[in-house]
């Protein structure tokens, strides 16, 4: 999908003996990815059908839509864990406002506008009273899931229009590829070459390494920051708009808990929780390797609740591992210097 | 600025001790203040409200959610958050029902003591998770919860297989006192002593003030830490057998989204987001103000969704009002200083 892309932090690192480059965690689990894709086509019955990697396709597409914009947000160490809730109240925003009768192109763009009021809020609580993005986010999330039962309660909207559900059903020329993908991989080249190719993708790693040196050089970075939860909530407000017209019914539980997948995802690709490194292609493929592994296991009726064994797991490895690898590091450079003061 | 929080808890400093002092005092009496208001005007809207039927399940619902709110105080004191109690609780509470329902003759204490191992086991894997990384809590949280559901499946406890001691435990009093707040006062008023006046306790408030600092006064930031999260998960999976007894009824997804109105709890009962002050009796006034809110919701028939959304906007609103405070104290002891 995004082959040019992907392969390109993986180039850079040329120069890298090989260990180094196997080591680099995004070339990483870029391989793991398709392995598992691999291994999965050949032990899993079922999973290789063309049918199920449409759907594969179709359950990827909210994490990783709203990943991308999580990717910056990590990455300027920072987190947001009111997407799910941002999700589930444009659902349900949506599902009221077309029973009130407006048309849904009308509809539409107003959501992707309330998920982006309700990124600012996180970002003013962030920002300007300068609080833990934790907490805040937190906050958010009860508050945000919260409204969505208020304005829906547990009823379910549907009937929304045929022309449009069925385009996010539906596949290209009616093939393998459903439609979906498309504006995901719209969004994912243009949230690629922002981070990887553009002055603002350089003030958020310099942001995330070091915030003091990022201000001595003149960055903005509580504007950079408040910006960045705006568009996490906007993207969050459009994967609701697509997972409502996907399901064909706004309902106020939509997208319960696919925080953790995001966030999972995120750290999976290899960005570090701490801020300052990962890259988006790896992100992707983080994506990617999450799904797949869930898909299968769903495909071994395992349920999606106890499925969360696996993405906790998965998410709580990634940030244990580099971790123990960097700590590793340290201590055999530490070791070394002992033994070469002990030389001299 | 920190250095001042640190001060927070009594003695030493004397002049920003008082304007902290007169902050908390505020805090704490404004969600009594808070509490007399909503209960006053419930009260004159529907009499049932003061039922003693109503009372007391408001003091069982408080015992619960203070027992896991003093846990969370704790953790949030050394500058950390535990977002797994919800899953503990399920857990925990799970086990605990499986436990009795399968060994009728277990007395209860054995079932709480069950509780606080288990609980104390998760408790231990989470603080040494946050001690290598940062949202293990949030990985910890699904994972728990996965593990419960794998283990409960679409399986139910019911009421009708546990226990017949068990159950009165949940919902009987000694002289007066039901179980379950009998054991919330006791866990309430063990931690405070320790918080207060004991080495232990007073090394989390550092290590919450400043962890460099604290590290740098020789104190043993990781084995606190993992003992606070211990502390936290034992709580939970107490508060975990304790819900158990009180409901009867238990299923996989017993505790869901328990950590929020935990959170709510403490942060709107003064412990700060930042770390290094706050009280475990606050974060039990919380628990109760939380409580009695659910209550009246009930009583008043308003939409029961509001729930939570309010209990989000009380968080959001206890740490941008501690955010607010904290920077004017900080403003006024900079003014103060530059006059002597």
């Amino acid at each position: 999908m995004s082959e040019a892309a992907l392969s390109e932090p993986a180039l850079t690192r040329g120069r890298a003996p090989w260990v180094q480059r196997l080591a680099s965690w995004d070339t990483a689990v870029i391989v793991l990815a398709v392995l598992a894709l691999l291994i999965a086509s050949g032990a899993v019955h079922n999973f290789g059908t063309s049918r199920n990697f449409t759907f594969l396709l179709l359950d990827l597409l909210p994490v990783a839509l709203v990943a991308l914009p999580m990717t910056f947000v990590i990455v300027t160490g920072e987190i947001d864990l009111s997407v799910a809730s941002t999700l589930g109240l444009t659902s349900a925003v949506m599902g009221l406002l077309w029973d009130s009768g407006l048309s849904i192109e009308t509809i539409m763009p107003l959501c992707v506008v309330l998920g982006a009021v309700l990124g600012a809020l996180n970002g003013f609580f962030v920002t300007v009273l300068k609080l833990p993005s934790l907490a805040v986010t937190i906050g958010t999330m009860a508050l945000y899931r919260g409204l969505a039962l208020v304005v829906l309660g547990d009823q379910a909207v549907a009937g929304f229009p045929r022309s449009y559900t069925s385009w996010v059903t539906g596949t290209v020329g009616g093939g393998v590829v459903p439609n979906l993908l498309i504006p995901l991989v719209v969004l994912a080249l243009a949230f690629g070459l922002v981070l990887h190719a553009t002055p603002v993708g350089r003030k958020v790693y310099a942001v995330g390494s070091s915030e003091q040196a990022a201000r001595f050089a003149g960055i903005r970075v509580r504007q950079l920051k408040f910006w960045l939860y705006v568009v996490s909530g906007a993207v969050a407000g459009l994967a609701g708009v697509l997972w409502t017209l996907r399901y064909s019914s706004a309902r106020a539980d939509n997208g319960f808990g696919i925080e953790l997948a995001v966030v999972a995802a995120v750290l999976l690709g290899g960005v570090s929780i701490f801020g300052g490194k990962g890259t988006l292609p790896g992100v992707l493929a983080g994506a990617v390797l999450l799904a797949t592994v869930q898909n299968a296991l769903r495909l071994q009726d395992v349920s999606s609740e106890a499925l969360n064994i696996v993405t906790g797991a998965l998410l709580i490895i990634s940030v244990l591992l580099p971790n123990i690898v960097n700590s590793a590091r340290a201590a055999l450079r530490r070791r070394r210097a002992v033994i070469q003061e002990g030389k001299g | 600025m920190n250095a001042t929080k640190a001060a927070t808890p009594r003695r030493r400093m004397a002049a920003p001790q008082a304007i902290f002092s007169t902050v908390f005092k505020a805090r704490e009496s404004g969600i009594v203040l808070a509490l007399i208001l909503l209960i006053a005007f419930t009260a004159t809207r529907n009499s049932r409200f003061l039922s003693a039927q109503s009372i007391r399940d408001i003091l069982l619902g408080t015992a619960i959610l203070a027992v896991l709110a003093v846990g969370q105080a704790i953790v949030m004191i050394t500058r950390n958050i535990d977002l797994s109690v919800g899953s503990v609780l399920g857990l925990s509470a799970f086990a605990v029902g499986s436990l009795l329902r399968d060994n009728q003759g277990v007395p209860v204490i054995v079932a709480l003591l069950a509780g606080l191992v288990l609980g104390g086991a998760c408790g231990v894997l989470n603080g040494v998770l946050v001690r290598f990384g940062q949202v293990p809590a949030l990985g910890t949280l699904y994972a728990l919860r996965g593990v419960n559901y794998l283990w409960a499946g679409g399986q139910q406890i019911n009421a009708d297989r546990l226990p017949e001691s068990f159950l009165d435990f949940g919902n009987q009093a000694i002289l007066g006192v039901p179980w379950l707040v009998l054991i919330g006062l006791v866990v309430l008023a063990v931690a405070t002593i320790v918080l207060r006046g004991y080495r232990a306790g007073r090394e989390l408030y550092a290590m919450g003030s400043s962890p460099q600092a604290a590290e740098l006064a020789g104190i043993k930031v990781s084995r606190n830490t993992i003992a606070a999260f211990l502390v936290s998960g034992a709580l939970a999976g107490l508060a975990g057998v304790l819900f158990a007894a009180r409901f009867g009824t238990i299923d996989a997804a017993a505790g869901t989204g328990y950590e929020l109105n935990v959170v709510a709890a403490a942060v709107v009962g003064g412990v700060a987001v930042f770390g290094g002050s706050g009280t475990v009796w606050g974060a039990s006034l919380g628990a109760l103000l939380l409580t009695v809110i659910g209550s009246c919701l009930a009583v008043l028939d308003i939409n029961q969704f509001w729930q939570q959304a309010i209990v989000g906007a009380l968080i959001l609103l206890a740490i941008g009002a501690d955010r607010l405070v904290a920077s004017r104290v900080a403003r006024a002891l900079r003014k103060r200083d530059s006059h002597v």
